[in-house]
């Protein structure tokens, strides 16, 4: 098992490798020019210089590497330091990763956006998860029944209407004409007492709907399809057969033996949700490190887009790992070699 | 006369075309019969309806602006006066056209790597590890870089209209290919140790002669499926690019841009923004059930007789 890990960790760094470049090399073709805002007045030489300030004024793999050093190795450096509250070396004159259009470390940037992003994604996997377990199960255990049937239609529903459609359908009817709900979602507001709590849960109620929902339906398909192929193997007739109640049949024979593919569907799929958050964060204004991309691209902020992009890869190829992972621990009848 | 009949030509059943057999066991999954209707009509009433309801969606009424549904309207009009039925059935094509062309592509590439992959044992590491490599990416943030990068030089090279359907359909056909590269690998694997396989190898026909005549048509089924959920992946996906601004101009539309157009006007107007995400709801869903009825028919595991 630990040899196994260890491989695919090893297998991990080239992939990574590999994918920062894909992303350095395509965002260097980009015709953006930082200098391009600046009034025209500033002379040829000096907008020159605020390039070579920028660190453009280096070929290519000179300035890959000095990304790969700043982002791999002085940006964890800092966060230790940060964490524990101690100095590794040289901590203030260390590069960093600096945006061009901020001038603010990107890092930093990430930082305090996080948070946002976090709760709504967090919160709406999890509400997601919540929902399609039982209705999986449910719908598993009664097949062909009427809550099956239906179930099956609203979760094909639930993945073939896009958030962004889902997303303005809520504001039409619960900020427009119900005036339940906001439609912008406030960051800056601070949770300090019940009455906060509940102007909060308010205005996340339905970002994480959308993102929920549309999450819920595809892992409630996965979760019923799994329960199905549990429920024809030989130990669930050999728990009925020896008087198992079918309540128990179902919720320790079968359950456990089913929620181990889902298991690693769930950590799979976190990756795609973070990306698919940039949509709803889009939809109701929220801050977030979508949010930061979006802006990054429409700006032609170059070194936050590469940053931001390649931590969503990190993401993919760290949840793959750990999805393989999982089902190592949980299934012992894989045994790899 | 006498060949004929001493020599029954083999019926019943066990020996109808496969062709037939699909569609039967098709025809039995109500929701894919109800897809296939659906979409069939979407795809003719946006052909042909441009056609028949000859209005101008490019044709400015300051005078009649952000109006409800009435008879001159049936699905009111924007902020600018234009008809919005005659800029939904207008998008509705090219929705579906970069749908069916990044299709197309995604499965073009798909097959090829699949069944490289699969046939050939010595390409079958290096080609799957570069599908892994594709399927780390992350493809929603490199889709937006690679629109914000190619934009402006296509439209040059390719005018305003064909730059950037040739861009989304190119994005979207190079970050999409990878399961159905997966799926045909899997099949061709398993065919490539078939009898009638071997036997055409033993009479010495070329590999590209085997492919073509004896893998490809077996590994059909997923390819079907495949292309099927493709165009709902790429309907999708063109949308969201759409919705966040990163896809077709506002002068180009498609679905999903006359949607993004309309959020401003949610309060005037909530219309506007209903009509395109009804239609792209209602597109992407009678494709997947059609995906869905498609692969029960073709796998021969779960057919019910």
């Amino acid at each position: 098992m630990s040899r196994y890990v260890a491989r695919r960790l090893l297998f991990a760094v080239p992939t990574l490798l590999v994918i920062s470049f894909i992303v350095f090399a395509l965002l260097d073709l980009a015709p953006s020019d930082p200098t391009a805002q600046l009034p025209l007045t500033i002379p040829p030489e000096t907008r020159q210089a605020i390039r070579e300030s920028l660190g453009l004024g280096q070929p290519f793999h000179i300035r890959y590497l000095k990304w790969l050093d700043q982002f791999l190795v002085n940006e964890p450096l800092n966060l230790l330091e940060r964490m524990w509250g101690i100095e590794i070396g040289d901590s203030a004159g260390r590069l960093r990763v600096r945006s061009w259009a901020t001038r603010a470390p990107v890092v930093d940037l990430i930082a305090s956006r996080l948070p946002q992003t976090l709760t709504v994604v967090g919160i709406s996997y999890i509400v997601a998860i919540l929902i399609a377990v039982p209705v999986g199960v449910f719908s598993a255990c009664r097949q062909y029944s009427v809550f099956d049937q239906a179930g099956t239609f609203v979760t094909m529903v639930g993945f073939s209407v896009p958030t962004f459609f889902t997303g303005t359908v809520l504001i039409v009817v619960f900020s427009v004409w119900l005036d339940w709900f906001p439609s912008i979602y406030d960051t800056t507001h601070r949770v300090t007492d019940l009455e906060s709590l509940l102007v909060q849960v308010r205005q996340m109620v339905m970002p994480v709907m959308v993102l929920g929902l549309f999450n819920a339906a595809q892992l409630s398909r996965f979760t019923r399809s799994s329960v199905l192929e549990n429920l024809n193997q030989d130990y669930v007739r050999t728990a009925r057969a020896k008087g198992v109640a079918e309540r128990g049949v179902i919720l320790v024979h079968v359950l456990r033996n089913s929620l181990i593919p889902v298991v690693t569907v769930i950590a799979l799929g976190l990756p795609t949700t973070f990306a698919g958050a940039i949509i709803t964060e889009q939809i109701f204004r929220i801050n977030g490190v979508g949010q930061l991309l979006i802006g990054a691209i429409e700006g032609g902020d170059i070194p936050t887009v590469q940053t931001v992009t390649f931590i969503f890869a990190v993401l993919i190829v760290g949840f793959n790992l750990v999805a393989d992972v999982f089902y190592g621990v949980l299934d012992p009848r894989i045994r790899y070699d | 006369m006498i060949e004929g009949s001493t020599d029954p030509a083999p019926q019943g059943p066990r020996h109808r075309p496969p062709a037939r057999g699909v569609w039967q066991q098709f025809r039995r999954h109500k929701g894919a019969v109800a897809g296939a209707a659906v979409f069939a009509l979407t795809a003719l009433g946006v052909l042909l309806g441009a056609a028949v309801y000859g209005v101008d969606p490019q044709y400015l009424d300051y005078l009649s602006r952000n109006q409800g549904i009435s008879l001159a309207h049936p699905m009111g009009t924007d902020n600018l006066g234009r008809d919005t039925l005659a800029r939904v059935l207008a998008g509705g094509q090219i929705s579906l056209a970069v749908g069916v062309a990044a299709m197309v592509l995604s499965l073009t590439l798909g097959t090829f790597v699949g069944v490289m992959a699969g046939f050939f044992r010595r390409l079958d590491g290096p080609l799957m590890r570069f599908t892994d490599l594709f399927l780390a990416l992350p493809v929603l943030p490199l889709l937006l870089v690679g629109i914000m990068l190619f934009r402006d030089p296509l439209r040059a090279a390719l005018g305003p209209e064909a730059g950037i359907f040739m861009l989304i359909v190119a994005v979207i056909g190079l970050t999409s290919w990878m399961q159905t590269a997966r799926l045909v690998r899997g099949e061709v694997l398993a065919v490539k140790e078939r009898e009638f396989v071997t036997a055409a190898r033993g009479v010495g026909a070329a590999p590209r002669y085997i492919i073509l005549r004896h893998v490809l048509p077996n590994a059909l089924s997923p390819i079907t499926v495949a292309a099927t959920l493709g165009i709902a992946n790429a309907i999708i996906t063109e949308s969201a690019l759409s919705f966040l601004g990163l896809g077709f101009p506002s002068d180009f539309p498609t679905w999903g841009r006359l949607l993004f157009d309309g959020v401003p006007f949610l309060e005037i107007a909530p219309a506007r923004v209903l009509w395109p995400g009804l239609a792209i709801s209602l597109t992407v869903l009678s494709v997947n059930y059609m995906g869905d009825g498609l692969r029960d028919a073709l796998d021969p595991r779960v057919r019910r007789h």
